[in-house]
């Protein structure tokens, strides 16, 4: 048997979290004294994943699966779960992983546990950490079934190298009519602009900004730090901002090196959804904004002053260290 | 067309988080419980097939007799009819399985339930649930429309939305979206006074596998105090996150 993970690519190309999983994949692998199998759909770097500890890449070349779909792709791990005897599957915590992992669970009679944020506590009885509570808390979960199920969070294991010589197989899963019983129609997406699930930083603006019109400086800022947009409930509620944008408890989790909050007093279902990033910023004019509790750096101050001074400084430092 | 809406018990989105009996257990002391966000956001939707296309409700709940009030209210809001089924829901891999059977008995075309509950966040019951019954599923979904046999289906992704085309019987794991916050309704008097007549079914489980065990849970560890910044010199916040923070 050996630990299979599901590498997610996009266009040909493997999503910041294919190469997490890997690393996770490579690292319970290693605790568990067998190798890591990789399945990638599509995908033109298979073997980068020898960098992340992968010895093997199930290769799946199909015109039928370039557009996502979820039971099709299920379909696939599943066949490829089955052909390495894999006891141990390892996925992302991206929407489409979440929306194939219960699939393959449920055909596989496997426990799943998503939003994993570290290595196994122990392999025997197969424990992990996860969040739960909406990142208010953890929990220590033990999976029971004979094959498993690890979703790991965003930004949670990191990236680690371990150089692993690595064969690339093609495989050829049979799919099925019923596989494409749903079909994708039309897919809206914002080309160019990094994603919050992706995002090294995430900049948020809240109601404190005053209006739609205000978020010129958000943008801009996002921008110079290379980082997504996000925004509290109030301000989606109001629909000054996409809902896509929203972050917090009913909105998007997210797991960034850095966030930024600007005009965002923290409410606590907002905290809880933007808890999981490492270095959090707020800058408000209220003093007393529970926001500051739950930062690592703040500025008291109206945002329409700070924020345009940060963009200068920040754009003269990108140029001193370009 | 015969809708269910699956909802949880949670607790509250402002609670304050607890653990007891050695972090075993989640502590409900204190705790408020409502219908799971996600959840509410799919039974308003079928309130609205309920209205303009006369679909009848139903709503399920694995849980004990604590989850009554939540479930009464769902009723309050306007559903038919209520399921409760007797058993704590400790894992989403039974939770699924349980109200499998309660989709099969009962002959629906459509189930929402919420994509996660807000406590154990496990995201799976949809689903199992949709794969269990070989029903077509569509998973984060932020629109949906109806029409005789066929769905379209709007589900959020990474950065965008996509729009799906499929058929009933479906599964929808939904969420905001599904209807605006807005939309969210407050049961009236006559709601209240109606749901107390209304039937709640209480079933026993049937036999299923648990999965997955919660052995211990622990509470984040407590934040050192904020580093102020003064606004008249932003340059250090730059330095700081540069050289302190290493994040630019």
């Amino acid at each position: 048997m050996s630990v299979l993970v599901y590498t997610e690519s996009d266009n040909g190309s493997f999503k910041k979290n294919a190469l997490e999983v890997a690393s996770y994949a490579s690292e319970v692998a290693k605790q568990l004294g067998t190798t890591a199998t990789a399945i990638s759909i599509n995908s033109n770097e298979n073997k980068t994943l020898g960098t992340y500890g992968i010895s093997k890449v199930l290769n799946v070349s199909n015109d039928q699966l370039n557009t996502f779909n979820a039971k099709a792709y299920a379909h696939a791990i599943i066949e490829a779960a089955k052909s390495e005897d894999a006891k141990i599957i390892i996925v992302s915590s991206s929407s489409d992983t979440k929306f194939l992992a219960p699939i393959v669970s449920a055909k596989l009679g496997a426990g799943y546990v998503s939003n994993v944020v570290a290595a196994p506590d122990s392999t025997s009885p197969f424990t992990v950490k996860r969040t739960a509570f909406s990142n208010k808390g953890f929990a220590h979960t033990q999976i029971n079934t004979a094959i498993k199920i690890v979703g790991v969070s965003y930004n949670s294991f990191g990236l680690v190298e371990n150089n692993t010589s690595v064969s690339v197989e093609d495989f050829n899963p049979v799919l099925e009519d019923a596989d494409f019983s749903t079909k994708s129609v039309e897919i809206d997406k914002v080309t160019g602009k990094v994603t919050i699930a992706d995002a090294d930083i995430v900049v948020s603006g809240g109601r404190g900004l005053k209006g739609p019109e205000n978020w010129g400086m958000v943008e801009e800022l996002a921008e110079v730090l290379g980082a997504a947009t996000a925004c509290s409930k109030p301000v989606s509620d109001m629909g000054w901002r996409p809902h896509s944008e929203h972050v917090g408890q009913t909105g998007k989790p997210v797991a960034s090196n850095l966030y930024v909050a600007i005009g965002i007093s923290g409410a606590i279902q907002h905290l809880a959804g933007v808890s999981a990033s490492k270095t959090k910023v707020v800058i408000n004019t209220d003093p007393e904004a529970p926001f500051f509790k739950a930062a690592d750096y703040g500025i008291v101050g109206d945002a329409f002053e700070v924020v345009p001074k940060l963009i200068e400084k920040l754009k003269e430092f990108k140029a001193q260290n370009a | 067309m015969k809708i269910l809406v699956c909802i949880s018990n949670v607790p509250d989105t402002t609670s304050k988080i607890n653990f007891t009996d050695g972090d075993t257990k989640f502590d409900t002391n204190g705790v408020q419980f409502v219908i799971n966000p996600n959840d509410e956001f799919g039974l308003t939707r079928a309130m609205w097939f309920k209205e303009k296309q006369g679909a009848t409700v139903h709503v399920a709940s694995v849980g004990g007799i604590t989850a009554e009030p939540t479930i009464r209210k769902a009723l309050a809001i306007g559903a038919d009819e209520a399921i409760r089924v007797n058993a704590e829901p400790t894992d989403g891999y039974f939770v699924a399985q349980q109200l499998a059977e309660v989709v099969k008995n009962g002959g629906y075309d459509l189930v929402i339930a919420g994509r996660e509950s807000l406590d154990y966040n496990g995201g799976m019951v949809p689903g199992i649930l949709a794969t269990l019954l070989d029903m077509n599923f569509v998973n984060t979904c932020i629109e949906l429309e109806i029409d005789g046999n066929n769905a379209t289906a709007t589900r959020e992704i990474d950065g965008g939305k996509e729009k799906l085309a499929t058929t009933l019987p479906l599964v929808i794991g939904g969420q905001k979206g599904l209807v605006a916050e807005s939309d969210l309704r407050i049961p009236n008097m006559r709601g209240i006074m109606m749901a107390r007549k209304k039937v709640l079914n209480v079933i026993e489980p049937i036999d299923a596998t648990v999965a997955t065990k919660d052995v211990k849970f622990d509470k984040p560890a407590p934040k050192g105090a904020v580093k102020l910044i003064d606004a008249a010199n932003v340059e250090e916040l730059v330095n700081l996150l540069h050289n302190e923070a290493k994040v630019i």
